[in-house]
């Protein structure tokens, strides 16, 4: 009778197994299917253009010519602008709440930077098109003639451009990457801090200690909030000034990949243009896959040597009662 | 000899020898003393520690888990400082300057009173850069200077013939014995005039654990050595003198021999001779 | 100066730098939210909730229609993505260390870094394309493949916060895998795959590029989902780029109501999550 009831349990056991994983894999599907029908729908455009879609800067639908260089341009441009701005700031957020804050702020000071995760792309876009472009286009307007005659200053004080795309796309991905990096630090092993204070170390050189075992974690979340500001679509669009160039011109207005696709896949009227379009969502598509495939990679590894799993979802991380 | 005794609520007979504690055989004393205090928070965890650890012997510090040697070994460095809430009062003299008077260098302090923890921590970096450490971040940039140093420290820990061909390989590479003699030489990189060792060998395996007893004998030619034990047979083994703590007090104070062969407190020889702890 | 002086300011110096890293990320945030309040909570009135957009020119209106479209597409998105979701969950939570459960949980934490307006066009494609016409649908499709991962992972930790001894518990007395998951671990975590919707929820409440080419927007009342609707986020995206005054503070309205909502959803969530860890520690 013990073995009958052991093996119903098995069966049991192997159809709900099945069961439940048939729903798991079409997470996996959901994954493979982006990447398929994108594919599909951008067949007519990889085909007409082959690489020069990649390298060409003429973007006119009426002529039905699609060079795609000046969004990838703005796309990576606005990015690590963005992470060259963030990185510094959300390594030290997470520095300050993991290491250096007294224990009472740890908890509503991490909540508080992550609301800026919370907050809509489009809220952001709007702050920024009313509060952050008039700002910047004073800011622009003041800047001495010596300045603006370099080639990071040139061009019209519109307020709208890359600079100011940068600047929202920095504080969109803050959050991402100071949860992470925070959260690698908490679970550096304290013998480590201690072994570099037992040294002679001062608290910043034990903080570098920690950092350097934390060294591929953070990394990866660097990367992760690359991978952020390389999809962010509606804040840039409305502050970058929607305008194809490629140049290094922080007041130049330009454009991204997201960006493009957001403004004008309605209006596109035919197959090759549309293709052109799902075609620039394809690449991005593929850049922030393996984007964040590494960041997370780096993240887990990182992981594996603690015992505590960390939450993707920033909003739901809790400190740990001591 | 007075001994004033309590009892605690749980039953335990505990007192603290009134005398000052100096060993028969009176050496210089190196870190000396007096009525230390330790809390964390509200909770206090040391008593008026009174002690006389004298230069370039090994003490060992006994007693059972809980009984504050970790906590009072981590406060000859004020390594507790970096713990929110904890805080030391009364006097720890070194050289006959007390550590914990408002002033006081930490970083520095750290510097001349090496410590090795209860579980090897190397850097996941180099060995080299393990041993270098210390002294890159004391400001010594010379190459040839650390390279020295690391060689010294590396021979001193009695580990340099098994890493000399591969000082450039991760520290994680190596095996648990081994990681503790590189924390050991790292911790001698900067020359510290004391040595703090927390249950430097609870970890290891027996033969690992004679390499360090080996090492400890050895270092005390030119060290002052606190060394915090669980085991018995080896503060037996490696010390010179000895302090058995119990409940944040220290119960009996002197020379090893003496502590396990014919202590004078009663607590002590159950002790000694397993009865508690 | 002293080589050890300098290692002090220099350690100083950074610590100082990294508070100073806290407050530069809490000035944008403080902005934010300031202006959002002061503009959006002046514009916001009855009208916006019971009212429809009036052409531009004249006066007044609302976003009701906008309202109601923004409820009927984070429902669509929840019907699709809780079911998968919460089994997806339920199958990482239950087999957490099988080869397929790692390359699951990998291709979640991807796709919750997938650009949504990426997911956008995938839904374009699936729903849009072979029917040839904007629909809740559509954008319910495309809301509901950017919940799903938030959904997964949520619902998968929570599960995890169930005391081991309930699981083994009901094991013991002979129960199945399916009967004690389905009749003692669930309801247990049941708060828990709550707030792990509600997270998720907030996130796609927000979403404005995916609904772009998909539920696309409408001027008029609409609750049939396979009609274009309007969306909180595409409408205050319209008002905000329009020339339009009267528009704009419909934007800054629309945009509190946004914020007011998300803020809503991820506190309640807070909340019950710090609730469920208290149980678990008793």
């Amino acid at each position: 009778m013990g073995m009958f009831s052991n093996r119903r349990r098995s069966s049991d056991d192997g159809s709900f197994r099945v069961v439940t994983g048939a729903f798991a894999a079409l997470v996996l599907l959901a994954v493979a299917g982006i990447g398929f029908e994108l594919s599909r729908q951008s067949m007519l455009s990889i085909r007409r253009f082959g690489m020069s879609f990649w390298t060409g800067t003429t973007w006119d639908p009426v002529s039905g010519v699609f060079g795609a260089l000046p969004f990838i341009w703005g796309t990576l441009y606005s990015s690590i602008l963005a992470l060259l701005i963030a990185t510094p700031i959300a390594l030290g957020i997470a520095i300050f709440i993991s290491e250096l804050s007294p224990r009472f702020l740890r908890q509503p000071l991490s909540y508080l930077t992550e609301l800026l995760a919370a907050i809509p792309s489009i809220v952001y876009g709007l702050w920024g098109i009313f509060v952050l472009v008039p700002i910047v286009r004073k800011l622009e307007l003041s800047a001495p003639d010596a300045i603006r005659k370099l080639a990071l200053f040139k061009g019209p004080p519109l307020g709208v451009g890359m600079g100011t795309a940068a600047l929202i796309l920095a504080v969109m991905v803050i959050p991402f990457t100071s949860s992470v990096a925070r959260e690698i630090l908490k679970n550096v092993p304290t013998a480590q801090r201690e072994a570099a204070y037992a040294l002679g170390a001062t608290r910043w050189e034990a903080i570098k200690v920690a950092i350097g075992y934390g060294k591929s974690g953070i990394i990866g979340s660097i990367m992760l909030g690359f991978g952020r500001a390389l999809g962010e679509t509606m804040a840039v669009t409305m502050v970058i000034g929607n305008n194809p160039q490629v140049t290094a011109s922080l007041f130049a207005p330009q454009y991204t990949m997201a960006a493009v696709i957001a403004n004008e896949f309605t209006e596109a009227a035919d197959d090759l243009y549309l293709n052109a379009l799902v075609e620039i969502g394809l690449v991005l598509f593929i850049i922030t896959i393996a984007i964040n495939a590494l960041s997370r990679l780096l993240i887990w590894s990182m992981e594996k040597r603690s015992s505590r799993p960390m939450a993707i979802v920033p909003l739901l991380e809790e400190q740990p009662a001591q | 000899m007075t001994t004033a005794l309590s009892t605690t609520p749980g039953g335990l007979t505990t007192g603290r020898s009134t005398m000052t504690t100096t060993p028969t055989t009176a050496r210089l004393g190196k870190i000396t003393v007096r009525h230390f205090d330790f809390y964390y928070g509200e909770a206090k965890v040391l008593h008026g520690i009174d002690l006389d650890i004298p230069e370039r012997q090994v003490t060992a510090l006994i007693g059972p888990s809980g009984c504050g040697k970790s906590t009072f070994v981590r406060s000859i460095n004020r390594m507790n400082d970096i713990i929110p809430e904890a805080r030391g009062e009364g006097v720890i003299e070194i050289d006959g300057k007390n550590i914990y008077a408002g002033g006081t260098d930490v970083v520095e302090l750290r510097r001349r009173v090496g410590m090795v923890f209860q579980k090897s921590n190397p850097f996941p970096k180099s060995i080299y850069d393990n041993v270098a450490y210390g002294l890159k971040i004391g400001g010594t940039r010379n190459k040839r200077a650390l390279n020295d140093a690391v060689e010294k420290s590396l021979q001193r820990a009695a580990l340099w013939e098994e890493v000399k061909d591969r000082l450039q390989e991760s520290a994680l590479a190596l095996s648990g014995g081994q990681q503790q003699r590189l924390c050991i030489a790292r911790a001698l990189a900067v020359d510290p005039e004391i040595l703090l060792m927390d249950e430097p060998a609870s970890a290891l395996d027996p033969i690992a654990t004679t390499k360090i007893e080996e090492l400890i004998w050895e270092l005390k030619e030119n060290y002052t050595i606190v060394i915090v034990t669980h085991n018995m047979q080896q503060a037996a083994r490696v010390s010179d003198l000895t302090a058995f703590f119990m409940l944040g007090k220290v119960i009996e104070f002197g020379d090893t021999k003496k502590i396990f062969m014919n202590p004078r407190e009663k607590m002590t020889e159950d002790y000694v001779t397993g009865r508690f702890g | 100066m002293s080589y050890a002086t300098r290692r002090r300011i220099i350690s100083r110096v950074a610590e100082a730098l990294c508070a100073l890293a806290v407050l530069l990320a809490l000035l944008p945030l403080g902005m934010i939210l300031f202006y959002v309040i002061k503009e959006g909570g002046s514009a916001l009135n009855l009208a916006f909730f019971t009212q429809m957009p009036k052409p531009v020119g004249e006066p007044g209106g609302g976003m009701a229609n906008a309202i109601v479209g923004t409820l009927i597409l984070i429902g669509l998105a929840a019907l699709f993505a809780v079911p998968i979701g919460c089994m997806c969950g339920i199958h990482l939570s239950e087999y957490p260390a099988t080869r397929f459960s790692y390359t699951v949980r990998f291709a979640a934490d991807v796709l919750n870094g997938v650009p949504s307006i990426v997911v956008g066009i995938f839904a374009y494609g699936l729903v849009v394309l072979p029917v040839k016409r904007f629909s809740a649908i559509a954008g319910g499709v495309a809301l509901g493949i950017l919940m799903l991962p938030i959904v997964v992972r949520t619902t998968e930790e929570l599960l995890r916060l169930v005391p081991p001894g309930l699981r083994e518990g009901a094991l013991a007395l002979g129960a199945t895998r399916s009967r004690s998951v389905f009749s003692v671990i669930l309801p247990a975590a049941l708060p828990g795959i709550l707030t792990g919707i509600l997270v998720a929820l907030a996130r796609v409440a927000g979403e404005t590029a995916p609904l772009l080419f998909t539920a696309f927007n409408n001027r008029y009342w609409s609750t049939n989902i396979a009609q274009p609707i309007a969306s909180l986020t595409v409408q205050v995206f319209t008002y905000a780029i329009s020339p339009y005054d009267d528009w704009h503070r419909q934007a800054w309205a629309g945009a509190f109501l946004l914020v007011m909502i998300i803020l809503a959803l991820s506190i309640s969530a807070r909340v019950a999550v710090r609730r469920l860890e208290r149980m678990n520690r008793v």
